[in-house]
């Protein structure tokens, strides 16, 4: 389980995070929304510990995330960045295997070849794309590639960065198809952010609604298109009228 | 006063800022030397950071070394007329070259080619979020993108630089040999007497000192990287411009303590 306890991260005078609380339970899937710029990355990075809370407590399994040991921790997750974040100098199944080929989960180079492979296989790529590198591949199968590296060492936890940004309808489609069956068959809890409404009804078991650096509303995903909140009520229908203001 | 006041407080703020940065790149370049000597090792990438540093940079090195080395005689050659002293041709080429002008001109040869690649590179990576993917990852990004690039250039550039040495007195050499009279036997002869251990081995540990602060600056201020197209070029021109710099300095302190008794 994944707790956040009035975690605050400001900018400068910019309150980014204003006493967010959050509880993501094991094996849940809990999909983040906000407009672009509400802290939902900076959110996903504290928990990650890619930066650090000004205040507040963040725990795993109710071990507090600043003090754990971090090899250990981070070998929990995985992750899937908004622009998939692949690493331009090596080929793709490297990538992918890149947990598998170092560190305490280091294997030998075929077998780490062959798992790579079978996670390619896994995101609906062929074997033939393991040779080439990321800059020969489309947005789409970088998306892929990235989806396949976070599933790579069979994390307990993926975290999902803006999974569909950039793609066409239909790539959205079956990249959400991909994430909801990935993280059902892992049985891995989630947490993704988006403001693709596509994706949260794909994605998620429960919806957290950020705005103003707080939590505004959280339930189940089926909750949502009546949850009597102004801020989500907006969000969804993506109306200029509401709480929401329109220029930020 | 008021302006007084304003002035000082100017000349304040600039102050403690060059401080801080001071000590920011000190702490980054002995934290750098940590990730070099605490495992784990990367070995392929050490591997890749040797052939990107030494021997790509081998073309550039060896062209700059010889014109260097055959202007060099030209100078002398003209400049020791005034006083009858254009015999020294080759005992000057031959120290100009090892002591001073092969290690600073292939230190910044580097900085140019080498540390504005490595700025660059990183700078992307961290604008792209590979950074942040490497630490997802489990790899530190020190250990795994500074330590390699920051050991290379420490081991490789002193090869470098005793490569430069040696092309630059062959350009001395061609040019007192087929323009300036000298014979050959003799020229090589004065300049092989004239050299001391003191002088090859200052010129190698210049260009270990000069490998190091190129690689660290590239290193440093491609991790320090703003956001976009912008922050990367930032990045990229002040890694050089403060290398170059670094280099100079550090080469000026180098020369003091060899040569300065």
């Amino acid at each position: 389980m994944i707790e956040l306890t009035n975690v605050h991260k400001a900018f400068g005078p910019k309150r980014v995070l204003d006493g967010v609380n959050l509880t993501i339970n094991r094996g849940e899937s809990m999909v983040i929304i906000g407009g672009s710029g509400t802290g939902k990355s900076v959110l996903l990075k504290c928990v990650l510990g890619l930066m650090v809370q000004d205040s507040g407590t963040i725990t795993l399994d109710g071990e507090d995330t600043s003090k754990v040991e971090r090899d250990a921790f981070l070998a929990r997750f995985g992750m899937l960045f908004q622009g998939g974040a692949l690493f331009d100098s090596l080929p793709v199944w490297q990538n992918v295997a890149f947990r598998l080929l170092r560190g305490s989960l280091a294997k030998p180079k075929e077998e780490a070849r062959e798992i790579a492979i079978e996670k390619l296989r896994r995101v609906g790529l062929t074997p033939d794309v393991a040779d080439l590198f990321p800059a020969e591949l489309s947005g789409g199968m970088q998306k892929r590639v990235g989806l396949a590296r976070a599933i790579a060492a069979e994390p307990e936890i993926i975290f999902f960065d803006e999974p569909t940004t950039g793609l066409d309808p239909i790539m959205s489609g079956v990249i959400n198809d991909l994430i909801r069956e990935i993280v059902v068959e892992m049985g891995a809890t989630a947490m993704t952010i988006t403001h693709d409404m596509s994706s949260v009804r794909v994605i998620s078991d429960k919806v957290a609604m950020l705005h103003g650096g707080k939590i505004q509303w959280t339930g189940p995903v089926g909750d949502m298109d009546n949850s009597g909140d102004p801020y989500v009520t907006q969000f969804i229908s993506g109306s200029a009228e509401g709480p929401i203001e329109a220029v930020r | 006063m008021n302006a007084l006041t304003k002035l000082l407080a100017t000349i304040g703020r600039v102050t403690l800022g060059f401080l801080a940065l001071v000590g920011r790149v000190a702490i980054f370049a002995g934290q750098s030397i940590g990730h070099i000597v605490r495992p784990p090792f990367y070995p392929r990438e050490l591997l890749t950071a040797i052939l990107n540093i030494g021997y790509f940079s081998l073309p550039v090195v060896g062209l700059t070394a010889i014109f260097t080395g055959a202007a060099l005689a030209l100078q002398i050659y003209s400049g020791g007329q005034r006083f009858s002293a254009e015999a020294v041709v080759p005992q000057i080429v031959a120290i100009g070259m090892v002591r001073e002008l092969g290690p600073v001109l292939v230190g910044l040869m580097i900085a140019a080619r080498v540390t504005s690649s490595i700025a660059a590179e990183i700078a992307t990576m961290k604008v792209t979020e590979q950074i942040d993917a490497l630490v997802t990852l489990s790899t530190h990004p020190m250990k795994y993108l500074t330590a390699p690039r920051v050991l290379a250039a420490t081991l490789v550039v002193p090869l470098l630089v005793g490569i430069g040495d040696v092309i630059g007195i062959m350009g001395g050499f061609i040019v007192g040999t087929q323009q300036l009279g000298f014979a050959t036997g003799p020229y090589l002869n004065n300049t092989w007497n004239f050299l001391e251990t003191p002088d090859i081995v200052s010129s190698l540990i210049k260009g270990a000192a000069f490998g190091f602060i190129a690689a660290v600056m590239g290193c440093y201020h491609g991790m320090r990287s703003g956001r976009g197209a912008q922050g990367v070029g930032r990045a990229t021109k002040t890694s050089v411009e403060a290398a170059a710099v670094l280099i100079l300095a550090a080469n000026f302190l180098l020369t003091s303590f060899f040569f300065a008794t």
